[in-house]
């Protein structure tokens, strides 16, 4: 993974500095509380229901066995002994003290680690996918590209003050496991003739009003990624609107504009800049890709017979095997993944003895590296196969080895009423009635792959709008409640979910799930996956389950 | 009183004549200085750049960040060389940012301090991206 020179030390350094005279000037009273919003936000830091919040940043959900350590002593020192994982492959922690977050951010610093532009109108981390470099179906590792934007983005003195937040991702292979359709920029790396080039998807996004991101741009040369990416943000710092705050998101200046002229307004203004002096060289791309080379694989055996043997053994070993283990382009290894979406913890949280265990089975197994995923899971990406049970034992003992992972119940779930301060509705509670409901693994193994996202308000942070049924929490005078839709995917295939109906109570929302999973089990054809039968099938005998009495 | 740093300087005084776009662009004379507000396009310029002695670029808030990049085309594509005056709600935790993208002149908002500005001025000595100050980071590693 990428490690720091001297001057990106300096450059976390010198924040953990600013944000601490900040904090000091604010708690004495001399800088006004509408800048040090804007200031802390910048760093990550939320004033939530109960207390603050502070967004950690995880480029692209890389995290080192040492960084885990440091993150575990974290929240053991400074919090309540967990973290939680986002939907952007970051952590947040739920309890700091506001007075302690620059101290926080010092130790955070020591390890190379920073809240950079987690929070505020300006460029937030950049998203991979959690298999980047492990993928069989990888056409090109995404995360020197990523490491790339991440440090043109950091600091960008032209780009702080945007009119509204803006997320870019990044994907290199054939499965798009990044959701580059639903960000304020996609880069989708491609081969032409065995040479790189990049498509470019501008303006989709979630939230108030979700849109799929047309693609602007294709068959761009590496050199000129920063220029193009530059070209966008300037068309996009000064035409975006700023007078609404729901329509400051760069897809609506896209869809205002029509795709085909704000394309034009870039390509005009990319040609500007275009061969300049940030035009990439190939020592820089080469200096980047240079972390990210393959670790020492061994020769193994790609056949480890006590090992295949068990995929179909019914034992829990065999369960986790199936869905929580994917194949690695290196023989003889796999990707292991943890869903933290065990019953009765909300999604995504991990607790401090948990992350040292996670650290521990990275040092011996994965070369000490994990990576956070956007569905609030961790990846062990470079397991020996003959060495999949030994883990599999240490993360029964943890409680990290739920063998859910892709099913009904790995929910993605926002931290919603009861922590956020913006949620119309809790959302915890919700995934832990699915959960609770739905507890039979042979079922859901049957049942087969289903995305069911949970957000607590429309800013869509559980990412509803793609879930293949998809739960947001909305008020209705005062009470709480859910509006459920379906057909959504976050995936290659990228679809909005539609609609179902009228809204339900919370405690009605596992058997309407009950009834979704009904009809397409009385539907589906072979072994169809949920969403493929609402794409046969259509939304109507959906609804018409749900809502007869 | 308006406090108003120009190069490092504090100062009070300042008798440079500013006309709003709209005049400046109906006067006959374009030696007079001009501001724009945050959402006037600097194309509007482009015919007089090299007589205009101050653009000053107004911040209707400070978190309104459409002045940077019209900073940044005025340094970088129109090769403007005059004074560049950040005008509006020019806070001190911004000044680094708006060196960085081209002014070289503060008008601070009330409350503002100016010795505390100057010394935020060199904010990060090392950066990542090209901007009218320094070459990318990437072609001096």
């Amino acid at each position: 993974m990428y490690v720091y020179d001297e001057i990106d030390q300096k450059m976390v350094d010198q924040r953990v500095a600013q944000f601490r005279d900040q904090t000091n000037r604010f708690l004495a009273g001399e800088l006004p509380a509408d800048e040090f919003q804007h200031l802390r936000l910048r760093n990550g830091l939320y004033i939530q229901r109960l207390a603050p919040m502070l967004r950690i940043a995880v480029p692209y959900g890389m995290l080192s066995s040492t960084q885990l350590r440091k993150l575990a002593h974290i929240t053991r020192q400074f919090d309540r002994g967990y973290a939680h994982l986002t939907t952007r492959q970051n952590i947040q922690l739920n309890w700091p003290k506001l007075e302690e977050v620059p101290d926080i951010l010092e130790e955070l610093a020591s390890v190379e680690m920073h809240a950079i532009q987690t929070s505020g109108n300006c460029i937030r981390n950049i998203t991979s996918d959690q298999f980047a470099g492990v993928a069989v179906d990888e056409i090109e590792d995404s995360r020197p590209w990523a490491e790339i934007i991440r440090q043109w983005s950091t600091f960008h003195p032209e780009f702080n003050w945007l009119p509204r937040k803006f997320k870019i991702a990044v994907t290199g292979a054939e499965k798009d496991r990044a959701a580059v359709q639903v960000h304020d920029i996609g880069v989708r790396i491609s081969r032409d003739a065995g040479i790189t080039q990049f498509e470019i998807l501008v303006g989709g996004g979630l939230g108030r009003t979700p849109v799929i991101g047309p693609v602007i741009k294709q068959g761009l040369e590496p050199k000129h990624l920063l220029t193009y990416l530059e070209a966008i943000l300037r068309v996009y710092n000064r035409y975006g609107r700023r007078d609404n705050k729901y329509k400051a998101r760069i897809k609506i200046l896209v869809r205002a504009m029509t795709p085909e002229v704000f394309a034009e307004k870039v390509e005009t203004e990319w040609n500007n800049i275009k061969d300049g002096e940030a035009t990439l060289t190939q020592s820089e791309i080469d200096r980047v890709k240079g972390h990210f080379t393959a670790p020492d694989y061994e020769e193994l055996e790609d056949l480890v017979p006590d090992i295949d043997d068990r995929i179909t053994d019914n034992s829990g070993f065999s369960d986790w095997l199936q869905q929580n283990v994917k194949s690695h382009k290196q023989s003889g290894y796999s990707i292991v993944n943890l869903a933290l979406k065990t019953t009765g913890t909300p999604p995504g949280d991990v607790t401090d003895e948990q992350l040292e265990l996670i650290a521990d089975l990275a040092d011996k197994f994965s070369f000490g590296e994990v990576r956070i995923t956007h569905e609030q899971n961790i990846t062990l990406a470079d397991v020996p196969k003959k060495d999949l049970h030994s883990v599999w034992l240490a993360l029964v003992d943890a409680d990290l080895a739920s063998p859910n992972l892709g099913l009904l119940t790995d929910i993605i779930c926002c931290p919603g009423g009861d922590y956020c301060s913006l949620a119309n509705a809790k959302s915890i509670p919700v995934a832990e009635a699915i959960q609770r409901k739905f507890d039979d693994l042979d079922y859901l193994h049957d049942l087969g792959e289903l995305d069911l996202n949970i957000s607590g308000c429309m800013n869509a942070c559980g990412h509803h709008h793609v879930g293949n049924i998809g739960i947001l929490g909305v008020d209705k005078k005062g009470q709480e409640f859910y509006q459920v839709s379906i057909g959504g995917s976050g995936y290659e295939d990228a679809t909005l979910a539609k609609i179902l109906g009228p809204s339900f109570a919370q405690d009605e929302i596992p058997d309407v799930v009950q009834k979704l999973v009904d009809v397409h089990l009385k539907n589906r054809q072979g072994q169809e996956r949920f969403v493929d039968t609402y794409r046969r099938i259509g939304i109507e005998p959906f609804k018409k389950s749900v809502y007869s009495s | 009183m308006t406090q108003l740093i120009i190069d490092g300087k504090i100062t009070t005084s300042d008798d440079q004549e500013i006309l709003p776009l709209e005049e400046f662009l109906a006067s006959g004379d374009k030696s007079t200085g001009v501001w724009l507000d945050a959402h006037e396009e600097v194309e509007t310029l482009s015919d007089f750049i090299g007589k205009i002695p101050v653009v000053a670029l107004n911040f209707p808030t400070f978190a309104d960040g459409r002045a940077y990049s019209s900073a940044n085309l005025l340094r970088r594509h129109y090769g403007f060389d005059g004074e560049l005056r950040a005008i509006g709600d020019v806070r001190i935790d911004q000044f680094e940012q708006m060196a960085r993208c081209g002014f070289n002149a503060f008008e601070l908002a009330d409350g503002q301090n100016a010795q505390q500005a100057i010394e935020r001025m060199q904010g990060f000595p090392v950066s990542y991206q090209h901007t009218v100050d320094r070459s990318p980071l990437f072609r001096q590693r």
